[in-house]
């Protein structure tokens, strides 16, 4: 299988089925709910599989789907309401205002843009919660995002499998 | 003559204008839920929603630790079971001293006609997992509002208070930990029934007493308990030891921190007491001169540290 998804390298893809987006974001939440010994340095899923389909699929997840997750994050985190909805908004945005020029890249390419982002979206979650009156918990929340870019080819890589395959095995089909 | 895209066309409102009304939704509900606490009921049912999602992301430590259960090797399960004997055996025997003097102080409290102290009712759950949030001390515990569970209860260890409920769902809540910025609690130095307020240091792990002055009798090693005068946690809970004083002459107040007594950020099982039963009734002219005054009516705020008064 080729890992680079550089233009020149792209294969034609099936079209992405709902129900591998809503599995995708569903399998995130579950893993951002495991219990982190330290949650600063996990890497937070959903909003790398949240960037990963506002970048592939910016008509069919955007921001509702992003204020949506934020909601839900919020409230399985016990935090303050609308914090994680206000920073994955801005991140859908961001995302899909640069989804044609991530797309041009190679996946390291990619992964730097989507540090970027992360970094970007886990900045508005701090300045909110600073603003609210939180303490400042050091600069390893910084980590998490890192991490999560690392991420980024195999999350990639791993979403796009499903488009990947052929619909039916035809022995005579050249594809 | 308009000039609209043919329906096939239409991608619904602009990315900007979507932007605008998702960030000051969002906006509007920090503001809501920071200042006011109106998002409750939507906080309650969307903790519904995750809720099946919650307890299967906690199912593999459960099951690894079940596991690890099973293999344990039967003489460290004798060795464990004879240590706990002898501690019953202590407790009992605290306990039955405890008891008879329980019977005395509520005998000498008639006597003196004051309020006797009711037994307080209490509900043993277990800690599922740290809160995920870093800007807070949080965890959550496995029973709610259906076991009874209410904001507000102190929740306390074998060796002391741990900290408060400050949200009961429906079969979850969480507690806010001592060690909190946002959370105090009321204490009193057991030698001298000096009292005080002991407030979270944040990431230390530790507490700090506020605003006692620089000459105030303390020292290191003095033991804090609840002091009872907020009327949310009973009195005489152990709560920390005093760990370090530094008295410095520019400033009016002592800096001292302090060790909690309970393992605030480590542990299993917690118990959480009831502290509706012993609430002083609302003193009946402070109502009055609270609806006296014109004009301007405020809700009372809830607030997580509001127990420290």
């Amino acid at each position: 299988m080729q890992l680079s998804d550089s233009p020149a390298a792209q294969r034609i893809l099936l079209p992405v089925r709902a129900s591998t987006v809503l599995g995708s974001l569903a399998f995130a939440l579950l893993v951002n709910f495991l219990p982190w010994k330290n949650v600063a340095l996990a890497p937070d899923l959903v909003a790398l599989v949240l960037v990963f389909w506002c970048v592939r699929e910016p008509r069919l997840v955007g921001l509702g789907a992003g204020w949506l997750l934020g909601l839900l994050m919020d409230v399985g985190n016990g935090v303050l309401m609308g914090q994680h909805a206000l920073a994955y908004s801005l991140l859908a945005f961001a995302s899909i205002t640069l989804s044609r020029r991530i797309l041009w890249f190679p996946l390291w390419g990619q992964a730097l843009h989507v540090a970027a982002l992360l970094l970007f979206a886990q900045g508005v979650a701090a300045l909110v919660r600073l603003a609210a009156g939180a303490e400042f918990p050091g600069w390893s929340i910084a980590v998490g995002p890192l991490v999560g870019a690392a991420l980024w080819p195999v999350v990639s890589v791993v979403l796009l499998l499903p488009q990947r395959m052929p619909v039916d095995v035809d022995e005579t089909r050249a594809i | 003559m308009e000039h609209s895209p043919p329906p096939f066309f239409n991608r619904g409102p602009a990315p900007l204008v979507r932007l605008a009304f998702f960030a000051s939704l969002s906006l509007a509900l920090l503001v809501l839920d920071a200042r006011f606490r109106y998002t409750e009921g939507l906080r309650g049912a969307l903790a519904l929603a995750v809720y099946p999602l919650q307890t299967l992301a906690t199912l593999p430590a459960a099951l690894g630790g079940r596991a690890a259960e099973y293999f344990s090797s039967q003489s460290q399960l004798r060795e464990e079971n004879a240590a706990l004997r002898a501690r019953l055996l202590a407790a009992s025997q605290a306990a039955q001293r405890y008891e008879a003097a329980q019977a005395e102080t509520g005998q000498l409290r008639r006597l003196i006609g004051a309020a006797e102290r009711l037994p307080l009712k209490s509900t043993a759950a277990e800690i599922l997992y740290n809160g995920r949030d870093p800007y807070s001390r949080k965890v959550v515990i496995d029973k709610g509002s259906q076991s009874g569970l209410r904001a507000g209860s102190p929740v306390v260890d074998e060796n002391g208070v741990i900290g408060q409920v400050t949200r009961a769902h429906a079969l979850t809540s969480e507690v806010t930990l001592l060690t909190d910025k946002e959370q105090a609690i009321p204490v009193q130095v057991v030698r001298n029934g000096l009292r005080a307020v002991a407030f979270g240091a944040g990431s230390s792990g530790m507490l700090e007493l506020r605003f006692m002055a620089a000459n105030a009798e303390i020292q290191n090693g003095d033991k804090l308990v609840t002091s009872g005068i907020d009327g949310t946690y009973p009195p005489g809970l152990p709560v920390a030891t005093v760990a370090r004083i530094e008295r410095d002459a520019a400033y009016a107040f002592a800096h001292i921190m302090c060790q909690p007594a309970a393992g605030v950020e480590s542990g299993g099982y917690v118990l959480v007491l009831d502290s509706e039963a012993k609430r002083l009734a609302y003193p009946e002219d402070a109502g009055q001169e609270r609806d006296k005054r014109p004009g301007k009516i405020r809700k009372p705020r809830r607030k997580d540290g509001d127990a420290a008064q």
